[in-house]
């Protein structure tokens, strides 16, 4: 609690949760704002933006409607980038946690496939990934996390190596604790905040990953996406240039937005250190 | 009987291609209830030479007999569950404790891995040992970070306590104190160690606080130990040029005559 409050108190930080908060809202409520299939066709196809105020920015090609599109577009954006992100940091925490604890063969081992990881770009490894398991959501979060988990272990392992040679951590040792009980009660939740300050890039990079592989048509075609509604309206770019500006818009905001927020929490959790 | 052995321990650091010797062929042994004084400058071992003890680092050679086993060759659950017996209390006041650390959660662990006491029991005793070092009960909700240096080593030294250990390994315990509470810890260590027949290995780099706590004190130098003998002889007529340097730098040390244990700032 303490820790939204000083957040609040950051103006980055009060500015990104803010927008993120009200995006929440919109892919919460999506169903009663705009009720039914966004993917139905609603009205005459290519209608222009604030000219229909039932259809507030217009219809594509085939005459769906472009606002219900962003805003079940949210649903699947924020989804997507919060569940791979969640997924990259709780294998980046396992591994990097295992290896700056055991040490030795065992890290040697995993920083070596972590290493492999890093070196794939991972925009390529997802798209590898998608390509051959086939487009779905889960699957697209899969991938996503897989290239994204390397940043997280490091930093992890890097906190754990330093953490660990602290006095209480021996303290703890000469008690007689549990190996297992001092990495998940004394290291970990101490190596925690850098690695948390980190998870809104990975937020922000996954959406972006999203958007980029519905914009090559590797995202789920059941779903409706911000990625996949740009790519659509790439095709009358000229004539209808708003098909893709309105979509990018909500990108841009989106990431923009869990910048700020990550801003603010680096801000706010260097700033508890200090006074700790 | 003889508590503590320790036989021909020597450590090696290699640090950026050159090998440091922490310990050279140290040999040295404690009775229970005694107080071994462990002096000397920055680097000469002392550290390491405690840290051995507690299994927090592995001699390169040497033995290490308490209360008759093998020390180092235990392992696993076996250590975890004979460390009851040697305790510590670290130099950092608040790098010990975990920063997340309540004090009542500080004093539960020991109780809870070494199964003093039933679980309904615990606040209780927790009470008791805030209560045994000088502490109000009170205190036990408060955050770690929230307690003074003074309080926050009374509280390590009530942890330190709780598994009823037959040796407190003390590395440089007072010297992060201010002088005025310094004196009041030292007391409150000797008196448990009347009440509880506790010995302690007590490492220092000041002779001032040697002298109010040891029965006798040996003297570390790049690795070896010097110097060995009761604390009056080795402080009133210092042999080695290491225990010399370490009685001119506490001037106070040649005017007073101290009776029994005391400590004056």
């Amino acid at each position: 609690m303490r820790l939204v409050r000083n957040l609040i108190g950051t103006p980055e930080g009060a500015i990104g949760l803010g927008i993120l908060v009200l995006l929440a809202l919109v892919a919460l409520f999506a169903p009663v704002l705009s009720p039914g299939d966004p993917l139905r066709i609603a009205a005459r196809p290519l209608l222009a933006p604030f000219t229909d105020p039932s259809f507030p920015l217009g219809t594509d090609r085939l005459g769906r409607d472009v606002l219900a599109g962003i805003i079940h577009g949210t649903r699947t954006s924020l989804a997507v980038g919060i569940a791979a992100a969640l997924a990259a940091i709780a294998i980046g925490l396992c591994v990097g946690l295992t290896a700056g604890f055991a040490g030795g063969l065992v890290d040697e081992a995993l920083m070596r496939v972590v290493d492999a990881f890093q070196i794939v770009p991972s925009f390529l490894l997802a798209l590898a990934f998608v390509s051959v398991i086939g487009a779905s959501v889960p699957v697209v979060v899969i991938a996503i996390a897989l290239g994204a988990w390397a940043d997280p272990a490091r930093l992890t392992r890097a906190q754990v190596l330093s953490i660990r040679e602290r006095d209480y951590v021996a303290s703890a040792r000469v008690i007689g604790t549990h190996p297992v009980e001092i990495a998940l009660r004394e290291i970990l939740p101490n190596a925690l905040p850098p690695v948390l300050a980190l998870s809104a890039i990975i937020v922000a990079a996954a959406i972006l990953t999203e958007a980029a592989l519905s914009f090559l048509g590797l995202g789920d075609p059941n779903v409706v996406t911000w990625g996949s509604m740009i790519a659509e309206g790439r095709n009358v770019l000229r004539s209808s240039p708003s098909l893709s500006i309105f979509p990018g818009i909500a990108l841009v905001v989106t990431v923009v937005a869990v910048y700020l927020f990550s801003e603010g929490l680096t801000k706010t959790i260097g700033r508890g250190r200090r006074i700790a | 009987m003889t508590l503590l052995e320790i036989n021909n321990l020597s450590k090696h650091f290699r640090s950026g291609g050159r090998d440091v010797t922490a310990l050279d062929d140290v040999s040295l042994t404690l009775d229970p209830g005694q107080t071994l004084g462990l002096a000397g400058a920055s680097g000469s071992g002392k550290s390491t030479l405690a840290r051995i003890v507690m299994r927090l680092l592995p001699p390169d050679g040497g033995s290490i007999r308490f209360a008759g086993e093998d020390w180092l060759a235990l392992s696993g659950k076996d250590l975890r569950r004979r460390r009851a017996k040697i305790q510590m209390v670290f130099q950092d006041v608040l790098g010990a404790f975990n920063p997340r650390a309540t004090v009542a959660s500080v004093l539960d662990d020991p109780l809870r891995i070494h199964e003093i006491v039933p679980k309904s029991d615990r606040p209780r005793k927790i009470a008791e040992l805030l209560d045994r070092v000088g502490l109000q009960a009170n205190l036990a909700d408060r955050s770690i970070r929230d307690v003074s240096g003074g309080q926050r080593q009374r509280i390590a030294i009530a942890r330190a306590i709780a598994t009823d250990p037959a040796l407190i390994v003390l590395d440089e315990a007072v010297s992060a104190l201010d002088v005025s509470i310094r004196g009041k810890v030292l007391e409150l260590l000797v008196e448990l160690q009347r009440e509880r027949d506790i010995a302690y290995l007590f490492v220092s780099h000041d002779l001032a606080v040697l002298r109010a706590v040891s029965h006798r004190i040996t003297v570390m130098d790049g690795g070896r130990l010097v110097e060995t003998g009761p604390a009056r002889q080795v402080i009133d007529n210092p042999q080695s040029t290491a225990a010399r340097a370490l009685v001119s730098a506490v001037p106070r040390l040649r005017i007073q005559t101290p009776q029994g244990h005391s400590y004056e700032p």
